[in-house]
């Protein structure tokens, strides 16, 4: 049994052991609730928008002399100058099909809207945001229809808001049939906005779609209603799909082509610095996920250095005791003891420290975590994430003493023969 | 003496070079590592006006009624007020200064041929706004309430914006086409957009900076029907469309803030708040007024795990600490022979104190450099990494962070030192000089 010296010869050490010991507790305690924020933020970015994103962009332009007023000629006049537009991009030879929207997943700006089933339900409906686009919103976001029809040209209304439109037809994400039509048979079942008692009918599934607000509550994620409507105001959007390949050069002519059409209209230049101008949609997931990924990065920094400080902390630790006992190691080789029982030795030693360093440092890993879940307002840890936490100390341990522990069992026996 | 025991130390640290390049780097790393999250914290939910903060407050008013309360989370009023509320607060003064706020985009037409137009995005603020938060001019000032109650065509710009319409120079008293009216400009401000928009976070969202344009008057403002570019929330959607139904109705969409000097004045307003509100309102009143830090801790703009960052560093620093201090431990206890031989020649306890701190000293100084370094580098990194909305606020390497850094690597070499010496210092000469 090899375990009785070692605990002997670490009673000499009590205070070095102690410490490192408590290095390890405390860079597991600390890793284990980094991963713990990392990963969910990680999970979160990765969520499929439902949309096919390559080669999609997003103009938001305003019109300096849009007519003002709601008067059914004013609105006609308005929407006669964002069909001219869209009419205008479609035409382009890079571009593959474009649609009036008016918010995209993670755009963080929209339209929220209390859903029921029954007519003039105000309370308990179910929170869902609108997405607004025309016959071609389907093909160019690229979203995948899973039940029903697409929306047609007829489906296809106009006018200043989402409540004068109320559109007889709607399309709904799968999550948000579930939810409201639990029986699954949501297609061609009508619903209602915010208490209104005009029915909109669900003529069409989409298999999903991330609504515009990434820090959402997770339970909404998925509730998008799309409209077939364009929204007639001094500003609009557009969703335009490129021609594979072809977005840089799309988003270039898609720009000329619309000041070309009506030069008394802003498209800002756009930049890191704003979401109004013409973006791919590239730029509004980086924009749209820019904390979350900011803070993912730094954490993994953190949890490196972490984990590089301690291994090398145990790694010049051990390297110093084998220094130590160059010549005990020399009368135990002298007296028969292997090259492996030496590297043994030292790999057992630092396995009962680590051991010793993870059973309080799991302790603390759930106590900072239950602190921190009331501080802010974190998840709780999946007990995996200590196991694995654990399992990775161990390993880097043995790792980190790997080099120095070789180096011991390579002292020759002639040491111990050596007056010092 | 000290030389002496300075080449001692010297000596031992080039002894074991690696050993001594890992207490180093470990120090400075966990100084470095804390410094930077924390100042990025303490710059992006700092203080944005420590002169001023604790005189701003921000009231809020329910003015939906209880029938909103789950929609509007809690007992809590709505973040913003709606027009009709503000506008009563406004006439009624009842502050030394007070400003409605409201984030808007209008259009300038440049008069340069080839040119396009573009948005001016900015605010919508009473003129007491300007001496409320000691905004700073370049040239001329802000406007007056005569101004105000006239709705008068006058503009406020940014030194950008004057830079990009008048190509700079002293611009009060020149013109220029906000969508499509001549507006008169009365004051170029000075570079001041250099913090978030703490006076309309609710609307316009934290920790962001962006361009601003224009400062228009409040009251021209709504005249001119500019509609609000920020968050807007309803109870009930406004009964008719555009936004004359959007100002006649209980939508709320304005950021509201209020000087009060002394704590009589703020008891007063309180109490002007709730005769306000049960005036007004069918319900009982419900209203808060909160000083400005109050109102953006309510708020929480930072994200939970930005806000942990300072701790994951203070974390990694105690690590490093803990490091260090195995090593120094290791390394003082391993010369307990040459610390016996001291000893036993007759070198009082206090020698050894004054040998080992010295050692201790050395490489808290070195640790202290690589920490300012290491610091240096993460704070830069910080500037490539983030983005550009909110580098403005991204703390630089300044003379005030590195006094911080500098205090942070000495105590933190201290903490690490303090053990060890003491060990090294009560080493019992008899067992060592026996035992060799």
């Amino acid at each position: 049994m090899i375990l009785p010296p070692i605990l002997a010869a670490l009673r000499k050490h009590k205070a070095g052991a102690f410490l490192i010991g408590l290095q390890i507790a405390l860079t597991l305690a600390i890793v284990c609730n980094l991963i713990a924020i990392i990963g969910p933020l990680a999970q979160l970015m990765q969520r499929p928008t439902g949309l096919a994103e390559h080669d999609l962009f997003l103009i938001e332009q305003r019109y300096v002399d849009a007519p003002a007023g709601h008067d059914p000629a004013t609105l006609a006049k308005l929407d006669a100058m964002q069909l001219t537009d869209i009419a205008a991009l479609r035409a382009l030879p890079d571009v593959q099909d474009a649609t009036p929207v008016t918010s995209l997943p993670l755009l963080r700006s929209g339209y929220s809207r209390g859903i029921s089933t029954q007519p003039a339900q105000v309370h308990g409906t179910t929170q869902a945001r609108i997405f607004h686009g025309d016959q071609q919103m389907l093909a160019t976001l690229g979203l995948q229809r899973v039940a029903g029809r697409d929306f047609n040209a007829t489906d296809v209304r106009h006018g200043a808001n989402d409540d004068s439109i109320a559109a007889p037809t709607v399309m709904v994400t799968r999550a948000l049939a579930e939810r409201l039509f639990p029986h699954g048979d949501g297609l061609g079942k009508p619903i209602y906005f915010n208490g209104s008692s005009v029915p909109s009918t669900i003529v069409g599934i989409v298999a999903r779609m991330l609504t515009d607000n990434p820090d959402g509550e997770k339970s909404l994620a998925w509730n998008a209603v799309l409209v077939p409507a364009r929204i007639d105001a001094a500003t609009t959007m557009y969703a335009v799909r490129a021609k594979p390949g072809r977005l840089q050069q799309a988003m270039q002519a898609a720009r000329e082509a619309l000041f070309k059409v009506d030069p008394m209209r802003v498209i800002q230049p756009g930049g890191r610095y704003e979401m109004q101008g013409i973006h791919s949609f590239a730029q509004i997931r980086t924009w749209g996920y820019l904390a979350d990924r900011f803070i993912v990065q730094i954490m993994t920094t953190i949890c490196v250095i972490l984990l590089a400080v301690t291994a090398i902390g145990m790694a010049g630790l051990t390297s110093f005791w084998v220094g130590q006992r160059h010549k005990q190691i020399g009368i135990r080789r002298a007296l028969g003891a292997t090259r492996a029982n030496i590297l043994h030795y030292f790999q057992i030693e630092n396995l009962v420290i680590a051991g010793g360093g993870c059973a309080v440092g799991v302790v603390l890993a759930i106590g900072i975590n239950l602190a921190l879940l009331k501080a802010f307002q974190m998840e709780r840890m999946p007990v995996w994430y200590v196991i694995i936490g654990v399992l990775v100390i161990l390993a880097l341990g043995q790792l980190a003493v790997f080099v120095p522990a070789r180096r011991a069992s390579s002292v020759p026996p002639v040491v111990a023969t050596r007056s010092v | 003496m000290f030389g002496y025991y300075l080449d001692l130390a010297l000596r031992s640290l080039r002894r074991s070079p690696g050993l001594t390049a890992l207490m180093v780097l470990s120090i400075g790393v966990g100084v470095a590592l804390a410094m930077t999250t924390w100042s990025l914290v303490h710059s992006l939910a700092g203080n944005p006006v420590p002169q001023k903060s604790t005189r701003l407050f921000v009231p809020t008013i329910d003015v939906w009624g209880p029938d909103a309360r789950s929609k509007a989370g809690g007992n809590e009023p709505p973040s913003l007020l709606d027009y009709a509320t503000a506008q009563a607060l406004l006439r009624d003064g009842r502050a030394t200064y007070q400003s409605a706020t409201y984030w808007i985009s209008p259009t300038v037409v440049p008069s340069t041929p080839g040119t396009h137009p573009f948005n001016a995005s900015g605010f919508a603020v009473t003129g007491q706004f300007f001496p409320m938060l000691d905004v700073p001019f370049k040239y001329g000032s802000g406007w007056s309430d005569a101004n105000e109650a006239d709705r008068a065509q006058v503009v406020v710009i940014s030194s950008e914006l004057n830079d990009q319409v008048f190509g700079g120079g002293n611009s009060v008293g020149k013109s220029f086409a906000i969508n499509g009216r001549d507006f008169r400009v009365v004051g170029v401000l000075a570079n001041w957009n250099t913090q978030f928009a703490y006076y309309d976070v609710p609307a316009y969202g934290g920790y962001m900076v962006q361009p601003i344009g224009v400062f228009l008057p409040f009251t021209t403002a709504v005249a001119m029907r500019l509609p609000p570019d920020g968050s807007t929330g309803c109870f009930k959607e406004p009964a008719q469309p555009g936004f004359d139904g959007f100002m006649k109705s209980s939508c709320v969409w304005i950021s509201y803030v209020a000087e009060l000097d002394t704590p009589a004045a703020v008891q007063r307003y309180k109490e002007y708040l709730q005769n306000f509100a049960s005036q007004r309102f069918a319900w009982p009143p419900n209203v808060r007024l909160r000083n400005l830090m109050g109102w953006l801790d309510y708020l929480q703009v930072l994200p939970s795990g930005v806000r942990m960052l300072p701790l994951a560093g203070v974390g990694l620093l105690i690590v490093c600490l803990v490091d260090t201090i195995g090593l120094m431990l290791a390394r003082f206890l391993r010369r307990s022979g040459e610390i016996g031989v001291r000893r036993a020649l007759g070198a009082p306890r206090r020698a050894i104190y004054a040998q080992f701190m010295t050692e201790g000293a050395l490489i808290g100084v070195a640790g202290g450099i690589a920490g300012v370094c290491f610091t240096a580098l993460g704070v830069w990194w910080l500037r490539v990494k983030l983005p550009e909305s909110w580098t403005a606020m991204v703390p630089r390497m300044d003379a005030s962070l590195l006094a911080i850094t500098v205090a942070a690597a000495i105590v933190a070499t201290l903490l690490a030192a303090v053990y060890p010496i003491w060990r090294a210092a009560h080493v019992q000469p008899a067992i060592q000089v026996k035992t060799h």
